[in-house]
């Protein structure tokens, strides 16, 4: 188990810290910029978005190495620049940004893989008509992802949550004329929306309990101890403490981010997308951050846990793990799209990152995360470039021969798949495997979840030799010739096969330098680890599995490649297990019947209830509006106008009378100023008189 | 009968045939001479009231009869300075012919 951590409280801010929000910052705005173009320009939108995320790079190294050479002066780097964003009341909601280990690494990783896959797009998109809305999108969600990176705040972290959701919705959507592609960014957005609902709760809970968003603050942040001791000392319901329900809703929510059983659902569907989309938001960083949200909110995860033990939001987060990457696994064994394959490989290996969190701690987990984003990535373009170089084929049972076509594609795929297999001691997936399986190993609650993740190695090392035999052996099945990527496409693979091998070597346990950084702790080079009882032993096993799938791969699928119309190897032996693993559990139409159907079920009898109830409702008081209306136009029409035409036409005909006095004759008016004046002495005499 | 009451009739026969030609003459001219004859039915009655009246020695009646047929003929001269201007405008006299300020 994790040692506690003591950080070193700082209250000088350095300048990197200071300016961190420039990070996320530079991305968005020149995806504003982009979307702000009048006409398309292709070329500035790709120089704009992929200048921007250099920008992001060397300030993110930036903040590596400063974070880098304070680990190095024995004190871990804990900087945090928050502010007020709104106040009421007496509390305040806080925003602010955090400089630690873990966040600087991520940031490498989001901002040196994205630029990476903003540059294969060039290549890869070159063709798209929606050139520039793409880089648009791309770099909406590079900010927004290295925005939850940086987030010292859980509502910030929550909004950029959100800005992700929303880009990779978009992006999935991206070639939206395809029905299909529509209905999966749909599905993505909808399911990923359940977690999240589940994840606000958590928010409104930690926020109720705490009365703090951010995370560190000095001592007073909802991650340190005077706010966990709160939240341990509240109980809610079924035993669990409220730092225990929080975490597990939060884990809600980062199980609907990464694919988690059981909403996993969305991640197969949403390669719809382009495959750059795919190798960045559903390979490499998007789903990657629920379990950077899982990291980063480890301290509640693990609060009341005694020196050994765990917890039980820990405990769910390792069950969940372990159960998905053993049944993601299966699936990926039995498909036959490329992406498909991978999409269930990614599921899977979220499932070893979390196991790995659930398991052994933060370092053990991300290590899995940052090594998995290179080679996951390497493969999604791998596959991105198989895809273009046999002119939009994504049927691997339409492939095949295509080590000859494509030398240099090949290779870099053949690495990322080794290094996802975790092939011994050369490949950086090996050692970040093992060291989940380490920490399975040495669990104290039980011992199934390190089978489960042994088997998913097994699996994973048969899938994809059995998709690597598929695509690169064997005799071309398609109906064209393929043809290499261009150089846009193969130099990032190149470069990310290059860290998928080199990353290994931070983490193995004869220098757990990856861990010791992210721990705070000194990283010795020691090789007499290995003299350890278990360790070897441990790695012989893992190595001995891995070689089994790879051989076994070979064995059905090296050899004789079946044409498209032939069963595949395993369906002949077993029909029934291929056919439930071909058709992915029938989860989906699980859903179909279950969830779906319920929820088509209430929204007709909403339905109804709104067109009979509701309506009628309404349709009375129209109805007593409209009598009254027209007892009032009656009233108007008859009573009011009446009598003001009959007033208008009795002054217009004493008007007409008047006038016919005015006649203009001027001895008309002398007369009757003459009469006048005989009336006035006739009534003056007679008044006169006695 | 007294000769103020004689002088009284003489003025009111004066003004009944001064505002009977005001009244019945077409002619503007003529009109103008009818409230002439008025005027200076209202002129005897001052000088017979003066005359007749408590204090004869004092001159007021005169004044008043002098002011007067110094306004008159003012207003006779604003009268006929009208009259020509509307001749010139209408090329008439007849005062039935001008009614074009009819309300």
């Amino acid at each position: 188990m994790q040692e506690t951590i003591s950080f070193a409280p700082r209250l000088a801010v350095s300048p990197i810290a200071e300016i961190l929000w420039l990070i996320p910052a530079v991305p968005i705005v020149a995806s504003g910029v982009i979307a702000l173009f009048k006409r398309p320009r292709r070329k500035l939108a790709a120089t704009l978005s992929i200048g921007s995320l250099v920008v992001s790079l060397l300030l993110s190294l930036v903040a590596f190495a400063h974070a880098v050479s304070g680990w190095l002066y024995g004190a871990a780097v804990r900087e945090t620049v928050n502010f007020s964003w709104l106040h009421f009341g007496s509390s305040s909601v806080d925003l602010g940004w955090v400089l630690d280990p873990l966040s600087a690494i991520m940031l490498v990783m989001v901002s040196f893989v994205g630029l990476l896959i903003f540059i294969y797009s060039t290549g890869y998109m070159a063709r798209d008509e929606n050139y520039t809305r793409f880089f648009c999108f791309l770099s909406l969600f590079a900010g927004a992802m290295l925005g939850v990176v940086i987030s010292n705040s859980i509502l910030l972290l929550f909004m950029n949550w959100e800005l992700v959701g929303l880009t990779s919705y978009l992006l999935i959507g991206f070639w939206y004329q395809k029905p299909s592609a529509a209905a999966a960014a749909k599905k993505a957005f909808l399911t990923t929306r359940i977690g999240d609902i589940f994840f606000l709760l958590g928010i409104v809970w930690l926020f109720a309990q705490t009365g703090t968003l951010l995370f560190y603050n000095h001592g007073l942040g909802s991650m340190e101890g005077w706010a966990l001791a709160g939240l341990l000392s509240q109980h809610a319901a079924l035993g669990l403490t409220a730092a225990g329900a929080i975490g597990l809703l939060i884990f809600a929510g980062a199980a609907g981010k990464s694919g988690q059983l059981p909403l996993h659902v969305w991640l197969p569907d949403a390669m719809e997308g382009p495959t750059p989309v795919s190798a960045l938001i559903h390979a490499a960083t998007m789903v990657a951050a629920g379990v950077y949200l899982i990291a980063r909110v480890y301290p509640l995860m693990q609060a009341g846990a005694l020196t050994g033990g765990t917890t039980t939001a820990l405990t769910v987060v390792t069950w969940v793990g372990a159960s998905t990457a053993v049944f993601a696994a299966l699936i990926a064994v039995a498909q036959n799209d490329i992406k498909r394959i991978l999409a269930y490989s990614t599921i899977s290996q979220l499932g070893y990152m979390m196991a790995g969190l659930g398991l052994g701690g933060v370092a053990i987990g991300m290590f899995h995360l940052i090594t998995h984003a290179f080679f996951k990535a390497l493969l999604f373009m791998g596959a991105g470039s198989v895809i273009h170089g046999t002119h939009e084929e994504q049927d691997i049972r339409r492939m095949g021969g295509l080590k000859s076509d494509m030398p240099l594609t090949f290779i870099t795929y053949a690495i990322g798949m080794l290094a996802l297999c975790g092939f011994p001691l050369v490949f950086s997936g090996f050692w970040s495997k093992d060291g989940i399986l380490e920490a399975a190993q040495h669990w104290s609650v039980a011992k199934a979840p390190f089978y489960m993740l042994v088997f998913g190695a097994l699996l994973t090392a048969f899938y994809m030799t059995r998709q690597v035999s598929y695509v690169f052996f064997g005799y071309n099945r398609g109906h064209k010739t393929a043809h290499e990527s261009r150089a846009a496409m193969t130099v990032p693979l190149a470069i990310l096969a290059f860290f998928s091998i080199a990353l290994g070597f931070i983490g193995t346990p004869a220098w757990p330098w990856f861990r010791a950084f992210l721990e705070g702790r000194d990283a010795p080079f020691d090789l007499h680890v290995f003299s350890e009882p278990g360790l070897l032993a441990l790695m012989a096993t893992s190595s001995v599995v891995v070689f089994l799938g790879l051989g076994l791969g070979w064995w059905l699928y090296g050899n004789e490649t079946p044409k498209p119309e032939e069963p595949d190897a395993l369906e002949k032996s077993v029909p029934w297990i291929w056919a439930v693993l071909r058709d992915k559990f029938y989860i989906d139409e699980l859903y179909g019947v279950t969830v779906i159907a319920f929820y088509g079920w209430w929204a007709r009898v909403a339905d109804w209830f709104d067109r009979r109830v509701w309506g009628g409702a309404v349709a009375g008081v129209v109805w007593l509006f409209a009598i009254w209306a027209r007892l009032n136009r009656f009233l108007d029409t008859t009573v009011v106008d009446g009598s003001f035409d009959k007033g208008c036409e009795e002054l217009s005909t004493g008007g007409g009378l008047l006038s016919s006095v005015e006649s203009g004759r001027v001895q008309t008016y002398l007369r009757i100023l003459a009469l006048a004046v005989v009336a006035l002495a006739a009534i003056l005499i007679w008044s006169g008189r006695p | 009968m007294t000769p103020l009451a004689a002088y009284l009739l003489v003025a009111a026969l004066l003004f009944a045939i001064g505002l009977a030609g005001a009244l019945v003459r077409r002619n503007a001219i003529l009109v103008l001479i009818g409230i002439e004859l008025m005027l200076n039915s209202a002129n005897l009655n001052f000088i017979a009231f003066w005359r007749y009246g408590p204090h004869p020695e004092a001159l007021t009646g005169m004044m008043f009869a002098i002011f007067s047929i110094a306004v008159a003929a003012a207003e006779a001269a604003v009268g006929l300075g009208l009259v020509i201007a509307i001749y010139r405008h209408a090329q008439t006299t007849d005062l039935d012919k001008m009614n074009r300020m009819k309300g």
